[in-house]
């Protein structure tokens, strides 16, 4: 099991293949070893991919890390001075500037770390009871099983129009619900009231998420033989033993590599924030506050500063996951 | 140590076929009692029943006089062996033999002494701190035998235990499973598929099939007097040979008989209130039949072929039904080859009779073969050498 959720691992994905073994001393000359043209075969066959990698991925982060040392403007990229550090943070007449001075960065910092803790958690727990009903059998199974997809298949743009709908503060049908059962007797304003609104784009976000956590976390759960939990209940186990003692430990790597991806995820928030409550700054994300910068204001070099900072934030966040994950792995390993 | 009693015990799945029908059998305590049956007759559902991970459709289970029927695995005292072995895989050996104490809120040295106790037994102690990953299929038997000895249950319950396990390695484990059970003198049942296992382990065996008892006796009863058809051919290896005939004459004890091939024969079973001329089988195992000579012999048949197992020989002989051929057993080398024709004897008292519907006629007290020492109480015909002449020449 550890094996397939460490290959699940991203940086697994674009790792380059080990490079041979120091070749054995007389495999000299025109006759490679069959190690050396193993290994010049993964890299010819892995060479396309890294090349794509790089002009997707390497190049504009190359290029925004660039101009992110510059006062560039949007219309005008190729007029820029170097600036150095002062996009990310300057002292000037005894006054701080850049994007880590901004007040409104560190509400987008805030807002993207609630939104991430607060949205994965519900996830995770909802997830979990999703996947636990569908790991038992019943009739109707499989209908369950892709029913539950169609959150995840519906774009996200739809989902925030959607709910945006839903949330609506006359016409909402949740307004309308909780007015009918009683809990609130005046229609709340979901988008615009600032305490609600991140609210509602975390209901948004866990709805539309749960389902990837609930099959994440249904196929390691299907990886546990049953003989597991009948030895369980021979060893006097109760139900919620069998999931803490069995379940739980068994399902965790899994568990870690869906936490990342959801983690990855919601660390770069954009759109679905975007779309259903516009520009507020009550639920502004990090990567929200570099658009503005960069399309609003049309300050190429303080959104490219943002981006990296977002950039550099998600990639701190991922290695301390992988970090965690194969310390955890180590310490198994060491308790043998 | 306890006694065990099934009573008119049911399993139905859903609408199913049932696949349990009213067993009813008594372990008394501290018996080794084997379950064996073919795959699919039923042997798992009735020891998860018996463990309680499977409802009771119907009947009553009593553990100690104490119906069981509703109680949970570990409220039954149980102690179970899986054929998968089930070890906990995140967890040490320790762990996976400490686990069920630990549910049990037993104190911390209690744990300890019992698993150290239970690791001595088994020579698990170097190998406490391991994960079951990285144990051999032996080792790993031991591990789960060893949890369920931790529990010090009152009930030991296998679920072919040895099946995963190499030829070599299952006669060992089978050793040391009878030893465990002289040791711990527990009441356990075993259920398996292998005669063998059966035969070597059990003092008691019950033969299951499609969810019915067959028959329980101990390992030579069922070999000397099984009750049918069934368990005469499924108890012992290669399987006892079954031979068309009709009854000549009913008697008291003692049956004259028409063989297929027109012969009479005369066998010490009393056929009491069968009609003459009522069609029956005659049974007889491969270690029984004996050569004699093409001239004199009363039966002759070609060998269809002949496996040689270095201490005993096997030749297959046509019966007249393709695919279905019978079995001579020699436990001393032979020269007969394939393609022979050869004359043989059936000593009437190694004979089982059967009746059209599979039940055995009571054999004779004297026909017991078992305690004899072989040629001594031989008939007049047998010969030392087999004698033949060569078919094809
Ligand atoms: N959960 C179940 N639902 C329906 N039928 C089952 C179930 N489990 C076992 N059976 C049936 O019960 C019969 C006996 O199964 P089992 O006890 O596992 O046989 P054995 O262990 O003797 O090989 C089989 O025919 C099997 O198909
Ligand atoms: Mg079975």
């Amino acid at each position: 099991m550890s094996h397939n959720s460490e290959s699940l691992l991203p940086s697994a994905a674009v790792a380059p293949p080990a490079p041979a073994q120091a070749a054995p001393a007389k495999a000299t000359g025109r006759k490679r070893s069959l190690q050396q043209r193993r290994a010049r075969a993964a890299w010819l066959l892995v060479a396309p991919a890294l090349i794509l990698l790089f002009a997707v991925a390497g190049w504009p982060l190359l290029r925004t890390l660039f101009y992110s040392f510059t006062d560039a403007a949007m219309d005008t990229p190729e007029e820029y001075n170097f600036v150095g550090l002062a996009n990310y943070l300057d002292f000037a007449d005894g006054e701080r500037f850049g994007v880590l001075a901004d007040p409104l960065w560190w509400q987008a910092v805030g807002n993207t770390l609630w939104f991430t803790a607060c949205s994965v958690s519900l996830e995770l727990f909802f997830g979990m009871l999703l996947a636990l009903l569908m790991n038992e059998k019943f009739r109707g199974q499989g209908l369950v099983r892709a029913a539950i997809l169609v959150p995840w298949a519906i774009p996200t743009i739809v989902t925030a129009k959607m709910w945006g709908w839903m949330f609506h503060d006359q016409y909402g049908v949740i307004n309308d619900l909780l007015l009918r059962v009683g809990l609130i007797e005046t229609p709340l304003a979901w988008i615009a009231e600032p305490t609600l609104s991140m609210w509602a784009v975390v209901i948004a976000d866990v709805w539309k998420t749960v389902p990837f956590m609930a099959l994440m976390l249904l196929a390691a759960l299907q990886m546990i033989p049953s003989d597991l939990y009948e030895a369980a209940r021979v060893d006097g186990a109760t139900a919620w033993q069998r999931f803490r003692r069995i379940t739980l430990p068994l399902i965790m790597p899994a568990m870690i590599v869906a936490l990342i991806f959801r983690v990855m995820d919601a660390l770069r928030v954009f759109d679905l924030i975007y779309v259903l409550t516009s520009n507020s700054e009550a639920t502004i994300s990090i990567s929200g506050y570099a658009r503005e910068q960069m399309v609003s204001f049309q300050e190429m070099g303080v959104g490219s500063a943002a981006s990296v900072l977002v950039f550099m934030m998600v990639a701190g966040i991922a290695a301390c996951f992988l970090w965690i994950n194969r310390f955890s792995h180590e310490g198994k390993e060491a308790g043998q | 140590m306890a006694q065990l009693t099934l009573e008119k015990l049911n399993k139905r799945y859903g609408d199913a076929a049932q696949v349990i029908k009213a067993i009813d059998l008594q372990v008394n305590s501290g018996e080794f009692v084997v379950i064996v049956g073919p795959s699919g007759c039923g042997k798992s559902t009735l020891l998860r029943m018996i463990a309680g991970l499977d409802d009771i459709s119907g009947g009553n289970m009593y553990i100690d006089g104490t119906r069981v029927n509703d109680d949970t695995p570990s409220e039954r005292g149980i102690g179970m062996v899986f054929q998968s072995y089930a070890l906990y895989p995140h967890m040490s050996v320790y762990e996976n033999m400490a686990f069920g104490l630990q549910l049990a809120k037993l104190p911390k040295d209690e744990i300890a002494r019992r698993v150290e106790a239970s690791a001595r037994i088994l020579q698990l102690e170097p190998l406490l701190k391991r994960r079951p990953k990285d144990l051999s299929g032996g080792q790993r038997q031991r591990v789960a035998i060893g949890r369920a000895i931790a529990r010090e249950p009152k009930l030991f319950l296998f679920d072919e235990p040895l099946s995963n396990l190499d030829a070599a390695l299952r006669v060992q484990m089978r050793m040391e499973i009878a030893a465990l059970h002289r040791r711990l003198r527990s009441t356990i049942i075993y259920v398996t598929h292998d005669q063998v296992e059966a035969m070597t382990l059990a003092q008691r065996i019950v033969v299951l099939n499609r969810g019915n008892v067959e028959q329980v006796g101990t390992p030579l009863e069922l070999y000397d007097h099984p009750a049918n058809e069934f368990v005469a051919q499924f108890i012992g290896s290669p399987k006892m040979n079954l031979m068309p005939a009709t009854l000549m004459h009913a008697g008291q004890t003692e049956t004259i008989l028409q063989l297929w091939n027109g012969k009479p024969l005369t066998v010490p079973i009393g056929t009491p209130a069968s009609a003459e001329g009522t069609k029956v089988k005659l049974g007889i195992r491969p270690e029984h039949i004996e050569w004699g000579t093409v001239a004199d012999a009363p039966y002759l048949a070609d060998v269809l072929f002949v496996e040689h197992m270095g201490n005993e020989t096997y030749h297959y002989l046509d019966s007249g039904k393709l695919g279905d051929p019978w079995v001579v057993r020699n436990s001393r080398r032979s020269d007969i080859a394939a393609g022979e024709t050869v004359g043989y004897v059936l000593p009437p008292e190694h004979c089982h009779l059967f009746d059209e519907s599979g039940n055995a006629f009571a054999r004779h007290a004297t026909g017991n073969g078992a305690s004899r020492t072989p040629g001594i109480d031989a008939p007049p015909i047998t010969f030392a050498e087999p004698m033949r002449t060569n078919a094809l020449h």
